[in-house]
């Protein structure tokens, strides 16, 4: 019974991290179809400058409360620079070619944030423990809990709310969905597709950099934490579908409550379930769980 | 035009493996390590000429490793001929098996399932302990027909067994794609439905190709595990897919031969951009990765082949 709670609370931390982080490489799919390598190299900005700015925080001695307030601006500035940057500065040029090619562009800047990464930030491993460790320990039933963790729950709740809310019940939001649909009957209509670009892919920039900075008082931020993200981002996104939010958080709870059982009662299986649940659903649904019939160009 | 790309082979082959005895010690390797991981971005090239990009070649190419390197350990086989005939055995018959499931799916998704089959070794790999987990484990040097190479030509067998390798492969894939077959390629990538409406099925023929790229990579992935000495799951990882996916866009699908140049630059690239500057070496490389793409959609060779002409 104990293992029982323990895997369900312990699958729905790791699913709300994974939510947090494959939201906006969903989004990003979503609207303008391309699969974002470089997501990984914002995961990893995110982290890394929230760890910097926590650390100098703490040691001038400010309020310990509002670090977390700390975090969250400074994922969103990094998410909106490096999101300006990358989508107006380099991606537009390659809207008109091939998919694969702009994955590729993507792996491209993956590799460069990273060595930006160890330039700015050198080799050493970053600690920023004090918001993990301020919110204290749960005991419920024998275990204990990290409040943390428990707070990555509500986060994730939050985050997908927010953008839930944004894109079905504001007109912004109906925009985007049309864009999601068919960009060419959008650009007929009117609408700035353009602008909708670069509005996704800064706000794609902002959640992933969100989840670096919030993942960052629970790891040691190191190098390297990006390219693991990137293919457990991937195996969420596929599953519940390229583009949907539901999808995402479907997604993100399969993947989540597997890895937990694996970890509690089988751990040599820990990384294998994920890849071979991923398998699972794409030899089953071969667009992932949630996906819009489409028309085939002949 | 058959006859200039047998001739151009073989010639540039022979020349290779000839003057391969001159270069110092960490040149050879560096060839015969580029010539083996040519091996599996010649698998990506019949792939990519049918439209398919596929994020999960490292699967073979650690099936290949590591097969060569159990044979090795359990079985007490160090013939190379036979760990290279069994990796690539090993590594076709995965891919037969998968190929059901992989040739049901295109574009990104046909990516994203071969990298999660990488993925799924990886993470077996990773796990097991009877396999060394992340360390990996060392494969003893391989006898050539019986003969134990040792001293000064330590390496030359090896060398010269990377480039018969991939000179009969490339000479094989250059027959394959004059055929029927192999023709086929070009027409799925542009109009699978049309293909379908000659009476070819073409989930078969994307599952014949998965095979032989299949095939291909194995082959490489034995010999780079017998040229480094060391087998990890870091074969298996999905930067060594994408390693092989860079060297594809680097050569392009112009030539038969075009794999082969591209890994040895690629090689050449990475070890001297790791040396002069060890803290930019990935900036660099991301960077020439994308001045290829605005400036050299088509590759290398197209821009050799364009010379090729001009002076023809």
């Amino acid at each position: 019974m104990l293992t029982f709670v323990a895997i369900v609370v312990d699958g729905l931390v790791y699913a709300s991290w994974l939510f947090i982080v494959a939201l906006g490489l969903t989004l990003i799919f979503g609207v303008m179809r391309i699969l974002n390598v470089a997501h990984g190299g914002l995961y990893a900005v995110g982290a890394y400058t929230s760890a910097a700015m926590i650390g100098a925080y703490f040691r001038g001695g400010y309020p310990p409360a509002l670090s977390y307030l700390l975090m969250l601006a400074s994922a969103a500035f990094v998410g909106t620079i490096l999101g300006l940057l990358l989508e107006r500065g380099l991606l537009r040029f390659f809207y008109q070619r091939d998919e694969v090619i702009i994955v590729l562009v993507t792996y491209a800047v993956f590799l460069m944030l990273e060595d930006a990464i160890r330039l700015i930030w050198g080799t050493d491993a970053y600690f920023a423990y004090q918001p993990y460790s301020l919110l204290g320990n749960t005991q419920a039933g024998g275990l204990n809990f990290a409040n943390y963790d428990l707070t990555l729950i509500g986060l994730a709740v939050i985050t997908g709310g927010a953008l839930w809310w944004a894109l079905n019940r504001t007109r912004r939001g109906m925009l985007l969905r049309v864009v999601i649909h068919d960009r060419e009957l959008a650009l007929f209509m009117g609408i700035n597709v353009a602008r909708v670009f670069t509005v996704t892919f800064v706000i794609g920039a902002i959640l992933g950099a969100l989840g670096g900075a919030f993942t960052a008082p629970m790891i040691s931020v190191t190098f390297g934490i990006g390219v693991e993200v990137i293919v457990l981002a991937f195996a969420v996104v596929v599953i519940g579908g390229m583009g949907s939010v539901p999808g995402a958080v479907l997604g993100a709870l399969i993947v989540g409550l597997s890895r937990s059982a694996a970890v509690h009662l089988y751990a040599e299986l820990e990384l294998f379930v994920i890849y071979a649940v991923m398998t699972l659903v794409l030899a089953f649904r071969p667009q992932g769980l949630f996906v819009r019939a489409a028309a085939r160009k002949i | 035009m058959k006859d200039r790309t047998l001739w151009g082979l073989t010639a540039g082959t022979l020349l290779l493996a000839a003057g391969g005895v001159w270069l110092p010690n960490w040149a050879m390797f560096l060839v015969t390590v580029a010539l083996a991981k040519g091996l599996a971005v010649l698998g990506l090239l019949i792939l990519w000429r049918t439209g398919l990009m596929s994020f999960g070649q490292a699967l073979y190419f650690a099936l290949g490793g590591y097969t060569a390197g159990l044979l090795g350990q359990t079985f007490h086989v160090r013939d190379a001929f036979l760990l290279l005939a069994g990796g690539t055995a090993v590594s076709a018959a995965v891919a037969a098996a998968l190929g059901f499931l992989i040739a049901r799916y295109r574009e990104i998704f046909f990516a994203m399932l071969t990298m999660a089959f990488s993925m799924i070794l990886y993470g077996a790999l990773v796990k097991s302990q009877a396999l060394g987990s992340t360390d990996g484990f060392a494969i003893t040097p391989a006898t050539f027909a019986g003969f134990a190479p040792s001293g000064a030509i330590l390496k030359l067998p090896l060398f010269w067994l990377a480039c018969a390798t991939a000179y009969f492969a490339a000479l094989g894939l250059h027959r394959y794609l004059l055929s029927p077959m192999g023709a086929l390629a070009v027409a799925i990538r542009d109009n699978e439905i049309r293909v379908e409406y000659l009476g070819v099925s073409v989930k078969d023929a994307v599952h014949v190709k998965t095979v032989l790229a299949a095939a291909l990579t194995g082959a490489g992935g034995v010999i780079t595990a017998l040229a480094v000495g060391h087998i990890d799951p870091e074969m298996a990882y999905w930067t060594t897919s994408g390693e092989f996916v860079f060297v594809t866009i680097l050569s392009g699908t112009g030539s038969i031969a075009a794999p082969f140049a591209g890994s040895i630059l690629f090689e050449l690239l990475r070890s001297f951009a790791v040396q002069y500057s060890p803290y930019t070496w990935q900036l660099t490389m991301g960077s020439v990765l994308l001045l290829l793409i605005l400036f050299v959609p088509n590759g290398l060779w197209s821009l050799f082949g364009r010379l090729l002409r001009r002076a023809a």
